[in-house]
């Protein structure tokens, strides 16, 4: 598995804001079919980094690679262009992102919500788009909400409703930041269930968490971030029995106690 | 700690079987005198001697006066059509990231803002005194020709009302949660999108109530036009009255139609909010048999 493709290829990537540098060079790889958890204390730089693979950020340095492109630009005659805003949202649609607020658009029903996306980014029929969404809904277990509007659902079934928005355009790689973190208990494994599920069907993902059990049951490799750099990367188990820095022991312990 | 325990038995209270209400003395007194009040003022205008009401009742349906009131509609409604598509772009521009764009639509908010609407309606009214021919090549137009009463004072209400509506429109866009943008742009929305089938839509529940706001007070700034003779409601009601001098009544019947106009109005936002008020709507609905509706 470990020959897989790359699919996200960071190398020294910097991010600042303002004179406050948050990512102080990553280096991070994920291939194809990969479940990658991210770990690591508040403020160490996991959202700034997942914003940046799907240019939701621009990178002060390094370079970023997703799907052998260099993000953000165009490769041709040897020259890297700037890409046009057309071509950036080009790009997205083949990456998802779940967020932690769920961000179902709450002007439309969540069928609305499935179907939209695929009507003007993948410019699918109505109908076309329609018998997709109702398959999607499907498989996350929310067939009955389509005509529901966002607030009138729990937050877990929020979230699902979600997933299954982010799958509607066919992403080939899905980004994941603090999906539960928002839930209450009770409601947090039905959407690690759907996650589980997308990562056996060989999706690539890339979730930032806190569920330790999670990442030790699904994840192919967990990184660590710490104030801004990527301390640690290894196999769950290698990394939860025998961390090797100081400060993913103390994360470790503080989490798991 | 354990509260209860210390509760006297007797604190438990007995339904009472009576309720006696406070009287509110001094809201009895108050609505009495407003009342009154009320009723004198009204008492002096119909019996008053100077009022000619069997004229006001004679103009309500007169057909100079009816024409009126379709160009005041008319023209609110290009006016608003105007301020509102043009005070849209306003506040895009305002809140692009473009400085250019930027400078522009603040320094044209600040511009037109500053100068009185009815000066603006007499700036376009006259404008052939400054650009006397409109055109390119060998088509050219007398600017007079172009500019007639109605356009003149649709272009001086609309540029101006473009300018209170960009920064309604802006306060819309601006409540818009910038999750919904995220989400929005990695599914690939592309900039056009997102603004047109996330952020508008949503921003419409903010927009509304301020833009009837407009619309009512458009209603009335019409009656400016009557400076330059655009046949307006106003000006209809003034050029019946300079003939038959009753002043006073074609003042009430062009009133009693402006009444009308904004009732309507108010009206027409209460169905609009209604609409667009799908984040207030009662929980309950989910409750329903969402199943049975798929059909
Ligand atoms: N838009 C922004 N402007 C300025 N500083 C920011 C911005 N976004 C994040 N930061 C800063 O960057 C640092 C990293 O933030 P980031 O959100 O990536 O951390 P995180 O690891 O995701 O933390 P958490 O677990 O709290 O979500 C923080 O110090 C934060 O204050
Ligand atoms: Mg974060």
């Amino acid at each position: 598995m470990s020959q897989s493709e790359i699919v996200v290829e960071a190398i020294d990537v910097q991010k600042k804001y303002g004179d406050q540098t948050v990512l102080k060079g990553i280096d991070f790889v994920a291939r194809r079919g990969e479940v990658t958890c991210i770990l690591g204390a508040s403020g160490g730089g996991k959202s700034t980094f997942l914003r940046c693979i799907n240019h939701l950020e621009t990178i002060d340095g390094g370079e970023l690679f997703v799907d052998g492109h260099l993000v953000g630009y165009r490769e041709s005659n040897g020259k890297l262009y700037e890409l046009k805003e057309r071509e950036t949202a080009d790009r997205r649609s083949r990456i998802g992102m779940v967020f932690q607020q769920f961000n179902l658009f709450s002007h439309m029903s969540i069928q609305d919500n499935l179907v939209q996306p695929q009507v003007l980014v993948k410019k699918r029929s109505a109908a076309e788009a329609k018998e997709r969404a109702q398959v999607l809904l499907e498989r996350v277990g929310l067939a009955d909400k389509g005509r529901a509007y966002p607030r009138e659902l729990s937050g877990g079934q929020q979230q699902r409703a979600a997933i299954a928005r982010t799958l509607a355009v066919d992403p080939q790689l899905i980004l994941f930041d603090e999906p539960t973190s928002a839930l209450d208990p009770e409601l947090v494994s039905e959407v690690l269930d759907v996650m589980r599920d997308l990562a056996a069907s060989g999706m690539t993902m890339i979730v930032v968490t806190h569920e330790i059990g999670f990442a030790r049951e699904v994840a192919d490799q967990i990184a660590f971030f710490d104030g801004g750099k990527l301390l640690e990367s290894a196999p769950p188990q290698q990394f939860l029995t025998s961390p090797s820095t100081d400060r993913a022991r103390n994360f470790l312990r503080r989490v798991l106690s | 700690m354990t509260g209860s325990r210390t509760v006297p038995v007797a604190s438990k209270r007995r339904t009472p079987t009576e309720v006696v209400k406070l009287k509110r003395w001094g809201r009895v007194i108050g609505g009495a005198a407003a009342a009154a009040l009320v009723v004198v003022i009204i008492m002096m205008f119909a019996t008053s001697r100077n009022v000619d009401w069997p004229v006001v009742f004679d103009y309500i349906g007169n057909a100079a006066i009816l024409s009126g009131v379709v160009v005041t509609v008319e023209l609110t409604v290009l006016a608003m059509v105007l301020g509102t598509v043009l005070g849209t772009v306003i506040a895009i521009m305002r809140l692009s990231q473009n400085p250019v764009l930027r400078w522009i639509s603040s320094t044209y908010v600040w511009f037109v803002r500053s100068i009185p609407q009815l000066v603006q309606i007499l700036f376009w009214y006259n404008i052939a005194l400054f650009v006397p021919t409109l055109g390119l090549g060998p088509w050219l137009t007398p600017t007079n020709a172009v500019i007639t009463p109605i356009v003149a004072a649709t272009l001086g209400l609309g540029l101006n009302e473009a300018a209170y509506m960009s920064e309604v429109v802006r306060a819309g866009i601006l409540s818009i949660d910038k999750g919904q943008r995220e989400a929005a742009a990695s599914l690939g929305y592309r900039p056009a999108q997102l603004m047109r089938h996330i952020v508008l839509p949503q921003a419409m529940r903010v927009i509304i109530p301020p833009s009837s706001n407009e619309v009512i007070g458009m209603l009335k700034a019409t009656s400016l036009v009557s400076v330059i003779g655009a046949a307006d409601l106003l000006t209809r009601a003034q050029s019946i009255s300079s003939s038959n001098f009753k002043i006073i009544e074609l003042l009430f019947v062009a009133s009693l139609w402006y009444i009308v106009a904004t009732t309507v109005a108010s009206i027409g936002q209460h169905y609009l909010e209604k609409k667009y008020s799908w984040s207030s709507r009662p929980m309950r609905r989910s409750s329903r048999p969402v199943v049975e509706e798929q059909v």
